[in-house]
């Protein structure tokens, strides 16, 4: 027996000596982590054991450790023993077509105006949904499959591509990488799994929804992107979360490994639920995105559109270790009423002539707090690395914050580092000027808005860019006159 | 079209207007003169409902309804329209699609359905050439980075695409040299009718050599202290304002 299977074997039965309560049968956890909830999940999933045992060395890292205070917002201390770790839709049996699927779910992406038959019609996008934690419809699997391209739920992957799941999980963010990441580690329910093999350019965009729907579920997403040599992938995310009252913990992880000469574009339209106009309830979104240009000539790039949660702490970001490699990171990240974000990126130089962008719009309207924070950080062998950074922040009103929290670490002489930061309120001149032509205040913010952040949009593809556009109207509502 | 009566306005308690009586009616040209500081560009402010100003006293009638009422996108909608002394920049934004949101809320507000985008660039090429717009201009970030003279040309660009009722030209001819401020007017006047009205609010009688008034006011103190046609700018041309201040100043 090698060392691995003993080491297992004795986690098998410790499991059973502490007598394991949890009814298999139950379509939920009880609420509380202890090392049950964990086997419970990986269980319920039918897991192999090197998972279970990953998941519960996530676990212990995460018992050690301490919730991060750095970040510049602040809410309510967090009960993670009042929280559903693991909670399944009713509905049970493999869905062969649309047509199986729940209705009333239908309904709800009917209302998100992101109905999968108009996708899959119209748009060619291949959409994995994931409800409440456990993917009900994955669509244009057959297509991607002829060329190749995995895209799956990640359950799916752990069972069907092991090999892949277990070489590259946790290679990017490791398990004890941070406070949330080891949380994440140790409960993830599910997420998206995507291997786009060597020299394909995958045909589609990528495009997975996330919803929260049962009260009181915490939403661990586990998301592993893998691009092997030479290939080229855009993938979407994007979430709407239903009004309700009681906060929500959203602790996502997604890795993405992009190997020599491969792309990928990550885009996210964000929409958690923010709380309501008095800062009550809404979903608190901490979440690790980093992603590794492995490779030579390898690129990946980051574009979010921040406009939901209540509280943010996010910072998508690049380690390049291949030479010539790029990273880039586009946001928009958008705060109103009572909304916290401190939200940036990394970028860490490690090979040659390596590249990074980022540009970072912020806007911050209402009693919102919005920071940006980011690190540049040149290490020694990077020589002839390059970065230019752009944190532009406007205000609307005078009781919302902007923060701007820049560090660079240079440890290579031959780099070359530019920062630019501006700082501007919507004026009313502005707003004069459009309502003068017959344009609503409403809609003359929302048109001011997108020109700000019009560098941002346009890294998005098409239609999401369209989506995003109308979602930062929405979100900015109310908050002039 | 437009009775203003008794119309006093303030802005930080300071009193700006001090009682405009005036009316212009449906295909006259008025201009506003007078001296810096008199109230003009107030005066073109509170018909567009700026809101930094209070009106305190008066009433403003446009097209039966009461103006002073109405919110500065609804007074838009009922065609008035102002062209700014300083045009404003909004990054990020194209003229033409600034243009298209404004044209379409105009067009709800009138019960229209939205132009669509072939409709709407058709219309946009057509007054284009009215103002001798370059269309690569109207693709750039609304005013930003535009001369003086594209500012000035991108106005009338836009008040040709809205076809206003009342157009308040607000010292358009600053900042313009003799050719641009030939083809703004040229644009003005090919935009006049029967059915709309021009005010021309500007300190020089430069610009009326080209947009010709039917009457000339002259505006002093927050008043207007002088009527008359166009005769009278080419007096105020000849003789500055001196000796209407001497005048008014005489019988306060």
């Amino acid at each position: 027996m090698s060392k691995d299977n003993q080491i297992l074997e004795e986690f098998t039965s410790k499991e059973y000596e502490h007598g394991w309560s949890i009814d298999i049968e139950s379509d939920q956890a009880p609420k509380g982590l202890t090392e049950d909830t964990v086997r419970f999940i990986s269980a319920k999933k039918e897991e192999p054991e090197w998972l279970l045992k990953w998941r519960l060395d996530a676990f212990k890292k995460w018992q050690s450790m301490k919730e991060p205070k750095w970040p510049n917002v602040s809410y309510p201390a967090v009960d993670y023993q009042d929280i559903i770790y693991y909670s399944a839709p009713k509905k049970k049996q493999q869905l062969d077509s649309l047509d199986d699927v729940d209705p009333e779910l239908r309904e709800t992406f009917k209302k998100l105006g992101i109905s999968l038959e108009e996708q899959k019609r119209l748009t060619g996008v291949a959409v994995d949904a994931v409800i409440d934690s456990v993917s009900v419809a994955t669509t244009f699997k057959d297509k991607l499959g002829e060329l190749g391209v995995i895209f799956c739920s990640f359950s799916e992957a752990v069972k069907e591509h092991p090999e892949l799941v277990k070489k590259y999980l946790g290679s990017v963010v490791p398990t004890g990488d941070n406070y949330f990441a080891a949380l994440n580690s140790a409960v993830f329910s599910d997420g998206s799994f995507c291997y786009i093999p060597k020299g394909v350019r995958c045909p589609m965009e990528l495009s997975t929804y996330f919803r929260i729907n049962a009260a009181n579920t915490g939403q661990f997403e586990r998301t592993l992107i893998i691009a092997d040599d030479a290939s080229y992938v855009s993938y979407l995310e994007g979430c709407t979360a239903p009004q309700r009252d009681e906060n929500q913990l959203h602790a996502a992880v997604v890795e993405i490994y992009a190997a020599k000469d491969a792309e990928v574009k990550y885009s996210t339209v964000q929409n958690w639920y923010p709380g309501d106009k008095n800062g009550k309830g809404g979903i608190y979104n901490f979440v690790t995105k980093r992603g590794i240009c492995a490779g030579d000539n390898s690129k990946i790039s980051w574009t979010q559109v921040e406009t939901g949660s209540a509280v943010t702490w996010k910072y998508p970001s690049c380690i390049l270790k291949g030479d010539n490699s790029t990273g880039e990171f586009y946001s928009v990240a958008v705060t109103n009423n009572y909304q916290q974000a401190d939200t940036g990126t990394k970028m860490i130089h490690i090979g040659k002539n390596t590249k990074s962008r980022i540009v970072s719009k912020g806007v911050s309207a209402g009693h919102s707090q919005n920071s940006y924070r980011g690190q540049v950080h040149v290490m020694k062998r990077a020589s002839g690395a390059r970065n230019f950074s752009q944190c532009d922040s406007l205000l609307m009103g005078d009781q919302c914050g902007a923060h701007t929290f820049p560090y660079i670490d240079i440890e290579n002489s031959t780099a070359q580092v530019e920062h630019e930061a501006t700082t501007s309120k919507i004026g009313e001149d502005q707003i004069f000027y459009c309502t003068q032509r017959g344009i609503d205040e409403e809609s003359a913010v929302a048109l001011i808005v997108n020109g700000y952040c019009k560098e941002v949009l346009n890294q998005l593809p098409m239609e999401f860019a369209v989506e995003a556009q109308k979602l930062l109207a929405l979100t900015l509502e109310g908050s002039v006159g | 079209m437009l009775k203003i009566k008794d119309l006093h306005a303030s802005i930080e308690d300071k009193e700006i207007l001090k009682g405009i009586n005036l009316e212009v009616k449906a295909g006259e040209v008025h201009a506003i003169m007078g001296p810096n500081g008199s109230g003009k560009s107030t005066l073109a402010s509170v018909l567009a409902g700026r809101e930094d100003y209070e009106v305190t006293a008066g009433s403003a009638e446009f097209g039966g309804k009461d103006l002073l009422e109405m919110a500065a996108e609804e007074r838009a909608r009922e065609g008035v329209f102002l062209a700014f002394q300083y045009p404003i920049e909004i990054p990020g934004v194209s003229t033409t699609n600034f243009m298209k949101t404004a044209l379409n809320q105009v067009r709800e507000h009138k019960g229209l359905d939205p132009l669509d985008a072939v409709s709407f660039l058709k219309l946009m090429k057509e007054k284009m050439q009215l103002v001798e717009i370059d269309q690569s201009l109207l693709s750039r970030s609304l005013n930003e980075g535009f001369s003086g003279g594209e500012k000035k040309r991108n106005e009338i660009f836009q008040m040709a695409m809205l076809e206003p009722k009342l157009s308040i030209l607000d010292e358009t001819d600053s900042g313009l040299d003799i050719d641009a401020l030939k083809i703004v007017a040229n644009g003005v006047n090919t935009l006049k009718n029967k059915d709309n009205a021009t005010i021309v609010v500007t300190h020089y009688q430069r610009l009326l050599d080209y947009i010709v008034p039917d009457f000339v006011h002259v505006l002093y103190k927050g008043r207007i202290v002088k009527s008359g046609t166009k005769d009278l700018a080419l007096e105020l041309e000849e003789k500055g304002y001196d000796w209407i201040k001497e005048e008014v100043d005489a019988t306060i």
